[in-house]
């Protein structure tokens, strides 16, 4: 029975309210509010008054050029070389801080190379946060097909009637529960370079050759590292979106596919990986999204480093607001993934449309 | 082609028995029907068959060789089901060409062959569309397509009909007579509906809880059910059951009598029966005619009069309280409440010992 409580639209309201008032408040006006203060100079505490800067803070960020360098030539013209035979370049800063080139003044040597006899310098007027970004996507691009195939081979193996397979889900299903901080915590125990478990592991399955590796302090090893526990995390959530989008798949198309001749591999490729399509494209942008928010981990067990080989944006936008008070460069940090991850969703959307 | 042969087959289910022992012998190029009530285990049988389903015990050979432990795919069946079991995501060409591309046929063989299997179902038109937009009838056409293109030896199908609407149950069923005609393969078909067991079989097998109950032609089982099951279970309506007191047994012809029936004589004795027992005593509503009250063997009252049109179906309450049902090929307006008398030719009447 509809009584009149149900029919009524000023209820209704009502009873959205607390909980849109919520979503309000701190999710969507933070978003205007960060696109608003990365527009000024704002920081978390000042004297000063604050001040609209246009998109200063958008160029400080993501300022970016390619310098050429000629080698240093003695009196005959000839390229001056170290000991090492390598060839002589002038410093970068005598550019960077030259008044003849004011549109570099501040910037940074983020990396170079070599053409010929002369070198091209890119210089960013943010390195650490060109890194970040680096570093971001590489994360990415490593854990969402990583991590969303793992967990499709986990749920593949999962989707099966056999006895206690159940104990099975909970075990892969449980680190997700296990809050990122905790696992992060005891992650760094694990990968701890004198006496962690995985060098221990390691050592005995090699009867004592293995050298033990920080993996967390070597600049080579932390982003690979903090790249595996965050794939160990949340397979498990993973997997079992891919087992809801398995179970939706009508059993009699798997035995009309056994009927037609179809080996296991032909049956996947035609029957259950078309029928996941769906299923595949929610796990994508999730990964994606979630990937692109990498924080916790860096936070508990590198805080960026060694030599900002683990700084990541979401890092960065942190470490700028609330670190170094600057709210301003957090938020155009914020807005900036914002549009990144927004870009690539609607990208990842158009390559899977249904066409 | 293939002939199949089961011999004292069993399912079991953890505990539960499903098929209890049996014998079946399906000829090369034959039509062969499974028709039983729901949950009797025809989908069982027929899955065994196919290979969907262990065999528990007994022993399955397809063409002479027992298949008991082959997959699917080696026992050349090709099988239609209830719900079509197409693929949503292939077209009807990708759908029909399935098995070859499975088997990695070229591509021009491929053509020829679905475009072949579209000729015979008149489905050319159909063939870059998706499964979406086609009709309940069209799907299962295309179940059927997939199973011709690939020439199995045997056909199986399970329930194809159930899920279309009436009118076109009928012409697919005629659509699937054709085609056994023109493929001259065996097939084998498992339903529920007596109507489409009578129509389409060369061989029907009458199965019940598991077991066979009666082989035979459609006409045989019509005209010479072996029990009171497959009695009730073809023909329609239902034929009627009388209970009878049996008071004179000569040369395989039965006396029989009740309180609303005259003593008649039954040559048609199913299972032995012994004066001075019950039997039953069964008559198809169409063998049964009016008269006037006096007259014929069985008397009662009208109760209901249903009018088809070409055919009238008359509910008779007889004096003992019972119930029998007449079909008159006419069209005719009986009263209800007016005393009749009916008629049956003995010939056409069979005696049961069992009770209903
Ligand atoms: N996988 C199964 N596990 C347990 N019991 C089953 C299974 N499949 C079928 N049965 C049982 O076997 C009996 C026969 O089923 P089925 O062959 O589908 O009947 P039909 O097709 O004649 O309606 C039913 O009682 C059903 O409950
Ligand atoms: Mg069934």
């Amino acid at each position: 029975m509809a009584s009149k409580l149900t029919r009524s639209t000023g209820a209704g309201w009502a009873f959205a309210l607390p909980g849109f008032g919520l979503i309000a408040l701190f999710i969507i006006v933070p978003f205007f509010f960060a696109f608003g203060l990365s527009l000024t100079n704002q920081r978390l505490i000042s004297p000063n008054p604050t001040e609209y800067v246009g998109f200063e803070n958008y160029r400080d960020l993501l300022s970016l050029s390619v310098i050429t360098l000629e080698p240093e030539r003695d009196d005959s013209g000839a390229v001056i070389r170290d000991e090492d035979g390598e060839i002589e370049y002038p410093r970068v800063r005598t550019i960077t801080r030259s008044d003849d080139f004011p549109q570099y003044r501040g910037m940074r040597e983020w990396f170079r190379w070599q053409s010929a006899e002369t070198a091209r310098v890119v210089i960013a007027s943010d390195v650490v946060f060109m890194k970040a970004l680096v570093n971001t996507l590489m994360f990415v691009l490593v854990v969402a097909p990583v991590q969303g195939g793992l967990a499709l081979i986990l749920a593949l193996l999962i989707n099966q009637k056999l006895r206690g397979i159940n104990i099975y889900r909970a075990i892969y299903f449980m680190p997700v529960v296990v809050s990122i901080v905790v696992v992060s915590l005891l992650w760094r125990f694990i990968y701890d370079g004198n006496d962690g478990l995985l060098n221990n592991l390691l050592s005995a399955i090699t009867f004592g050759g293995w050298q033990p590796v920080d993996w967390l302090g070597n600049p080579d090893t932390a982003l690979g590292s903090i790249m595996a526990m965050s794939i160990w995390q949340a397979v498990g959530f993973h997997m079992v979106i891919w087992l809801s989008g398995l179970q939706t798949i009508s059993p009699t198309l798997y035995e009309a596919a056994e009927i037609e001749g179809a080996s296991k591999w032909q049956t996947f490729r035609y029957v259950t990986w078309p029928g996941l399509r769906n299923t595949a494209v929610l796990v994508l942008i999730v990964i994606t999204m979630q990937a692109f928010a990498l924080f916790a981990q860096i936070d508990v067990m590198t805080n960026g480093g060694p030599l900002d080989s683990t700084q990541t944006v979401v890092f960065q936008a942190v470490e700028r607001g609330y670190g170094k008070q600057d709210i301003s460069g957090g938020s155009t940090i914020s807005v900036i993934l914002f549009l990144l991850v927004l870009t690539i969703s609607l990208i990842q959307r158009w390559l899977t449309r249904e066409k | 082609m293939a002939d199949v042969r089961l011999k004292n087959v069993r399912k079991s289910f953890g505990a539960v028995d499903v098929i209890n022992g049996v014998d079946i012998e399906v000829e090369d190029g034959e039509f062969v029907v499974f028709v039983g009530p729901s949950g009797c285990g025809k989908s069982t049988l027929l899955r065994m068959i196919a290979g969907l389903e262990d065999i528990t015990s007994g022993t399955l050979s397809i063409g002479g060789t027992v298949v008991n432990e082959m997959p699917p795919k080696e026992r050349g069946v090709g099988m239609v089901f209830q719900t079509y079991a197409i693929f949503p995501h292939m077209t009807v060409r990708e759908n029909m060409g399935f098995g070859l591309t499975i088997a990695r046929a070229g591509k021009e063989e491929k053509d020829r062959r679905v475009n072949e299997a579209a000729r015979i179902l008149q489905m050319e038109h159909l063939l870059d569309r998706r499964p979406s937009q086609l009709s309940g009838g069209q799907r299962q056409r295309v179940a059927i397509g997939r199973a011709i293109v690939r020439k199995p030896s045997v056909f199986l199908f399970d329930e194809p009909l159930s899920n279309l609407d009436a009118a076109l149950r009928m012409d697919m069923r005629m659509e699937i007579g054709k085609l056994h005609q023109q493929l001259e393969a065996t097939m084998i078909y498992v339903t529920h509906d007596q109507v489409e067991a009578m129509t389409l079989a060369d061989k029907i097998v009458v199965l019940r809880d598991g077991e066979v109950m009666q082989v035979g032609t459609p006409m045989e089982l019509y005209h010479n059910p072996a029990n009171l099951f497959v009695a009730g279970f073809i023909g329609a309506p239902s034929m009627n059951f009388l209970s009878v007191d049996v008071s004179e047994v000569a040369d395989g012809v039965a006396l029989v009598s009740n309180p609303s029936l005259d003593p008649v004589r039954i040559g048609s004795v199913k299972q032995p029966v012994a004066v001075g027992h019950k039997a039953t005593l069964g008559i198809r509503p169409q063998y049964l005619h009016p008269t006037d009250p006096d007259k014929g063997m069985l008397h009662g009252t009208v109760a209901l009069t249903e009018r088809l049109g070409a055919e009238t179906i008359v509910d008779v309450a007889m004096k003992d309280g019972t119930k029998i049902i007449a079909a008159l090929s006419e069209d005719r307006m009986l009263d209800p409440g007016t005393e009749i008398g009916l008629t049956f030719d003995t010939e056409q009447a069979h005696l049961f010992a069992e009770h209903p």
